[in-house]
């Protein structure tokens, strides 16, 4: 039984204190409680201007513009963390809502219906597709049905009532930590980046004003509601053009605030696709980058291309074209591929290009006539890159060998060969590695590929990966622990700049929701941290679709082929294919920053908490507009590095203000989301296919942090388990910030350290949790008051920024992150492996990453093993003159955890940055808490000098200001 | 007229190459071992002949080049994969010039060949493994990150992973293909290692033949025109064990052909030919 019992535990605290100057905005809000009312209270003031409207903070929707305004308010307020949590929030709007005037709820119901009637054509046109959309997205439906300013009450009142049983563990602490912060924090950013980048005047004006209404979040985000008010006055009806796949132009009116999916659908019906799930719209962003355009959110909010120009393309290559149903969505798919092959970006050999491009001309062309078809005849066609005569008698020579073949065989040939190609589907994106060497991150249906040069390198399948999160301009894996493994790793990148990070996470998160699971998570499970954008794929996975093709019962449709197209429009003169579209998503142009590449052994929590100080300023200066989706997404205009001194933070916690099409800026909030999709594997698949067992849950949390320095940014985190493995969760999360979830955690049971991130299991089992806790706990108690035991997240870095108090940390705290608790649960759960990170849909757990020292040494301790000691306890604490009050006194935000169990020892691990705002300063705080439990006899001394050592090398910035040494001695006994 | 990547495993030419007489004392070797250049000599003449007469492909034997004690290993020197060759540059500057032999051979053979010109680029086919959807190169004494670019480069088509080769000469040292989706792989812990690592590079999933003896895992697979599954394996005199594992393939037509003497100088069954396959695929 008690593994731990003759244990003798070792607690290290490392504190450092790091000083950097940050903007009085300290605290993390979350948005989405408060967007609602953000939203009531934006129309009223968006009547008499603009810049009121500008204050709000949440709705991402809506948010986009307001939220640099809002941001700096809300940051302001944030330090007051205490005060204002969700529930404020709430009432708030209730309030402000009572005194709308009934006109302003008009508009927005109509604003709002607006679009719902606009997407209910599309429906009767293709009804299945319409409806089983809306199944897929409720939350569209639920907006539509709402309106826009309904809507985000409707979510935030689910994300509160989420919230709220956490938080009863939790305490206020923690909603107002979860909601508001995180709302707080993108709204600083989006105030700072838009500042740099003074693109818009208004957006300046809006965040000047902002500013001045700091003190109170709420009001500041109710204030940004405006901005949307005002959008939907206007009603105005977009044109929007579309290059389809051949190269013809699609256009077609929207109403200004029909949401992505309303226009895809439009193009769908134009082209008389029913498969259409495969396929999506895409739009250049301000830096050429491909974005996908969100079916679920509205359109304005995410281009900022005032001419609406999309191109309609294929999202996710299907591995097998042979199973699709139709033939017209083959044909589509091999323009697709056309267009891959001719602009280069699916490269292959001489004789591919001549094969494949003697399929095409089968296609179009039918047999070969030698008469009719003479050499010139395939000048029209690109086949390659660089098409050289050679390449072309080629392919005439292989069309000859296609005689009989239709147009139907063509292209299925076609694509069974293309599809073998390695680059088949692979969405590449630039990276850099740990060395600043360039790679290439290669998303697919499969997994991730990492590249260098040409060269594969490595390669993490989506069953290999547990968690996908980004921060700043770095991209996260976390990988399971492979069989001579008992840890995870996490693996990071360096992508050119925040947005492409967030773009790899998003692509990341669609690709393995469509090929990895059976269906997507259900935004109505997802209750806990609701707030705000909840990013994740709401369309179908391959397998609906796969079913839903099945039920295709409609003769083949008739479709032309591009060949009369190409004729027709080669006389025009017209340009038979876009390439520039294609051009990869990658940013190439863009400078990637040092990839890091973590070895297996690496534990996150060190990355964490080094990356947010470093990487603040680089991703803070790279930046462009993001694409603004309802919280999710961030726009971010280039804005200029953040002042070092002032506000770092909020540099780094990019907001950035859009440009609107009309002219008017947008301040786009930026919004951390945090989305967590636990896929709960049972070891027993449910049904035959591994995928049924999955049960996928959401959170999405926005936070917006004021003060944060280098956590300004926007995380996220996508958990994903495959089926098959024996871990029971795999969550996704997109976390603006990790702190907020530590905060989450801590909020809860603040008393408790270790206590679990329940609040999103929904049945957290707190008797395991508090069992693994109690050592931990007691250990820290008697030590060690000021250190709560958190358990964070790895990848996240908390930010305590204003205020030190505890309750502000606790409202930082949205997210549980449990490393502890997490762990017992897996093997209450009867998880094989060792260290999981189980968590429950709102909870996010962040597996700690066990050095690979550590884990040859570690044993796994059951929680229910865990034994009740008498024990002798011995503190040595070392002191430095620094320490002194910002630390002990201060609240703390648990950012990272790491519990490592193995067969002699249990070594747990919980480190806690505190940041606290004092003065223009802000001091960042890390204690990291270790401890040691084993039956066997343990070198204290060589494992106090290895955690000091280690310490050192993960925060090489830091100091080292007191160690403290705890030393239990079990008397002996044994329970169980 | 199949398409990409099919017909893995047919073969219609080989290319192969004389031992030189300077191969007894000057070739490289690991081991140090005394080789009788006589036996060398007739382990290359059954080899040929079972090319030759026994699966009836076409064999042009190069002469051999005394200055070049290595040349009788082909392997290294070119790497060919439907109709095109990539002419390497041997990682060993002794071997650098038994290239050029091979590009004529190839151009010869009216393959599209391809030169790594690149002078920071080594390679030697020993360390390419094909397995009829992707290539793996092993990135060894012999062969570095840039020769496996230039090869990927070479073949669009395919996937180009890398993987590091410790304890052996070549990656093919230890493993090779024994089959469609099969790989043959020894023992060691080497060899396991680099099975691992390719296993987690692919997206295809590849049975494995473990064999006792990591030479033993060198092996030569064809699928030829009414003989079907082919496999070269070791002798039972060299590696008892090993083949006994290979006799349990019940569906293959087995070979076993003695590489005991140039085993002596690290050579394997597959490095004393380039298999080519000249009937149009597509």
């Amino acid at each position: 039984m008690a593994v731990l019992s003759s244990g003798r535990p070792l607690v290290l605290r490392v504190p450092g204190v790091m000083t950097t100057e940050v903007g009085s905005e300290t605290d993390v809000k979350k948005e989405p409680e408060k967007v609602p009312e953000v939203q009531q209270h934006t129309e009223q003031p968006d009547k008499p201007a603009d810049s009121t409207a500008s204050a709000s903070s949440d709705p991402p929707q809506e948010e986009s513009r307001s939220a640099e305004a809002g941001s700096d308010q809300e940051a302001t307020a944030s330090p007051e963390p205490s005060s204002p949590p969700a529930a404020g929030g709430q009432k708030k709007d209730k309030g402000i809502s009572r005194f709308l005037p009934p006109w302003l709820k008009r508009q927005k119901s109509q604003s709002q219906d607006k679009p719902g009637e606009s997407a209910a054509p599309p429906k009767q046109e293709s009804e299945e597709v319409v409806k089983e959309d809306q199944e897929e997205t409720s939350q569209p439906k639920e907006q539509e049905e709402d309106g826009g300013g309904a809507e985000h009450s409707e979510e935030v009142k689910e994300a509160r009532e989420e919230v709220q049983p956490e938080e009863k563990e939790k305490d206020e602490e923690k909603s107002i930590g979860s909601a508001d912060t995180q709302p707080v924090r993108e709204e600083k950013e989006g105030e700072s980046e838009v500042k740099e980048s003074d693109e818009k005047e208004e957006n300046e004006e809006e965040k000047k004003e902002e500013e001045e209404k700091e003190e109170q979040q709420v009001v500041q985000q109710e204030a940004s509601v405006p901005s949307t008010l005002k959008l939907n006055k206007k009603m105005k009806m977009v044109v929007c053009h579309v290059t389809l796949l051949d190269g013809s132009q699609f256009s077609c009116e929207v109403e200004k605030r029909a949401k992505g999916q309303y226009l895809f659908f439009q193009v769908c019906d134009h082209l008389n696709l029913l498969e259409k799930d495969y396929f999506g719209l895409s739009f250049k962003d301000n830096a050429e980058q491909r974005c996908w355009l969100d079916p679920t959110k509205e359109i304005k909010r995410q281009t900022r291309n005032s001419q609406w120009q999309f191109s309609f393309s294929v999202k996710f290559y299907p591995p097998d074209p042979s199973q699709l149903t139709e033939d017209i969505t083959r044909y589509l798919l091999c323009l697709q591929l056309r267009q891959d092959i001719a602009s280069g970006r699916l490269p292959c050999s001489f004789v591919t290009h001549a094969l494949l491009g003697s399929y095409t001309l089968q296609a179009e062309l039918g047999d070969h006539d030698p008469e009719e078809h003479r050499l010139d005849y395939i000048s029209d066609f690109q086949f390659a890159p660089n098409q050289t005569k050679e390449l072309e008698e080629k392919v005439v020579e292989l069309h000859k060998s296609h005689r009989g073949m239709t147009p139907a065989q063509a292209d299925a040939q076609f694509l069974e060969n293309a599809k073998k190609l390695s680059m088949y589907g692979v969405d590449l994106h630039h990276a850099k590695d740990s060395e600043g060497v360039d790679i290439m991150l290669g998303v697919c249906a499969n997994g991730l590929l990492i590249y260098k040069d040409r060269l594969r390198i490595n390669r993490f399948a989506w069953p290999k990966i547990l968690k996908i999160s980004y921060k700043r301009s770095n991209f996260y894996i976390k990988i399971r622990p492979g069989e001579a493994e008992q840890f995870e790793s996490t693996v990071g990148f360096k992508l050119p700049n925040h947005k492409a990070a967030k773009r790899v996470w998003k692509v990341c998160v669609e690709h393995h929701t469509f090929f990895r699971l059976v269906s997507p998570e259900q935004p109505t499970k997802t209750k806990f941290l609701t707030l705000g954008s909840k990013f994740r794929y709401s369309g179908r996975t391959q397998a609906q679709t796969r079913q839903a093709s099945s039920l295709i019962d409609r003769p083949a449709p008739y479709f032309q082929r591009t060949s009369s197209k190409r004729i027709s429009r080669s006389l025009d003169g017209a340009p038979v294919v876009n390439v520039s579209d294609y051009s990869q998503a990658a940013g190439a142009g863009e400078n990637g920053p040092a990839l890091e590449l973590n070895s297996d052994s690496k534990s996150p929590q060190v990355e964490v908490v080094e990356k947010p100080n470093a990487d603040a300023a680089t991703s803070i200066a790279s930046e462009t507009a993001f694409e603004t989706d309802d919280a999710s997404e961030r726009k971010v205009p280039q804005k200029s590095p953040p002042h070092p001194g002032t506000d770092s933070r909020d540099a780094s916690q990019s907001t950035e203000v859009k440009p609107e099409v009309n002219g008017q800026p947008e301040v786009v909030e930026v919004v951390e989301e945090t989305v967590v999709i636990e896929e709960v594997v049972k070891a027993k698949p449910k049904s035959p296919v591994p995928e049924a067992s999955f049960t996928i849950e959401t959170e999405v949390k926005e936070e917006r942090s004021l003060s944060s320095d280098s956590e300004s940014e926007e995380e996220a985190e996508y958990h994903a388990q495959p089926p098959s493995t024996s871990v029971s969760v795999q969550q996704i999360k997109e976390e603006p910030e990790e702190e907020q979830e530590a905060v989450l955690t801590q909020q809860a049971p603040p008393p408790a350290i270790e206590s679990q991130p329940s609040a999103e299991a929904a049945e957290p089992e707190p008797a395991a949790e508090e069992e693994k806790a109690a050592q931990p706990r007691e250990e820290e108690h008697t030590d060690e008051p000021p250190l709560t035991p958190d358990e964070a997240p790895n990848g996240h870095a908390p930010q305590h920024q204003a205020p030190p108090t505890p309750q502000t940390a606790a409202a930082e705290e949205e997210e549980p992150l449990i490393v502890n608790g997490s762990a017992s649960r897996l093997e209450t759960d009867h998880l094989p492996q060792v260290i999981c990170c189980s968590e429950p849909p709102v909870v996010k757990t962040e597996m700690v990453t066990i050095s690979d020292t550590f884990a040859a040494q570690k044993t796994e301790i059951s929680t229910k093993e865990v034994p009740i000691v008498h024990t002798e306890t011995k503190t040595i604490t070392y002191e430095a003159a620094q320490l002194d009050g910002n630390g002990d006194g201060e609240p703390g935000v648990l950012m990272t955890a790491q519990t490592i169990t193995s067969e002699s020892l249990c070594t747990t691990t919980t480190t806690h940055i505190t940041k606290t705002l004092k003065g223009g300063l802000s001091e960042t705080r890390i204690e990291k808490r270790i401890v040691i439990t084993g039956d066997s006899d343990i070198d204290h001394d060589q494992a106090l000098a290895q955690a000091i050592k280690e310490a050192k090398e993960q925060h090489p910035d830091m100091s080292v200001t007191r160690v403290v040494v705890h030393k239990e001695t079990e008397l002996a006994e044994d329970d169980d | 007229m199949a398409g990409l990547m099919s017909g893995f495993g047919c073969f219609t030419h080989a290319v192969m190459r004389a031992a030189p007489r300077s191969l007894a004392r000057d070739a490289l070797r690991s081991g140090g071992q005394e080789v009788d250049l006589l036996k060398v000599q007739e382990e290359h003449e059954e080899y040929a002949s079972v090319l030759k007469h026994r699966l009836g492909l076409e064999v042009l034997e190069l002469p051999a080049d005394e200055a070049m004690p290595d040349c009788v290993f082909v392997e290294d020197a070119a790497v060919v994969c439907g109709d095109t060759a990539l002419v390497s540059r041997p990682g060993a500057p002794s071997r650098r010039r038994e290239t050029e032999a091979m590009k004529s051979a190839l151009t010869e053979l009216g393959l599209n060949v391809v030169e790594m010109t690149d002078e920071s680029a080594t390679l030697e086919g020993g360390d390419v493994l094909f397995t009829g959807r992707e290539f793996f190169v092993g990135l060894s004494k012999r062969t570095n990150q840039r020769g496996a670019e230039i090869l990927a480069d070479t073949f669009k088509d395919y996937a180009v992973s890398t993987v590091p080769v410790q304890g052996a000469l070549h990656l093919k040292s230890f493993c090779s293909m024994a089959g469609p989706g099969l790989i043959a792989i020894g023992s060691s812990e080497a060899a396991q290692k680099a099975l691992k690592i390719m296993q987690q590079m692919s997206d295809h999933k590849y049975d494995k033949l473990t064999l006792p003896d990591d030479s033993a895992a060198n092996c030569i697979y064809m699928n030829l025109p009414g003989k079907g599954d082919v496999l070269l394996h070791c002798t039972p005199e060299e590696f008892p064990e090993s083949a006994k594992v290979f006799e349990k393939l019940k569906d293959h037509m087995l070979i076993p052909v003695t590489n005991q003497e140039k085993a002596k100088v690290d050579g394997g069954l597959t490095c004393c030919s380039v298999l080519i396959n000249k009937k149009k695929n597509i």
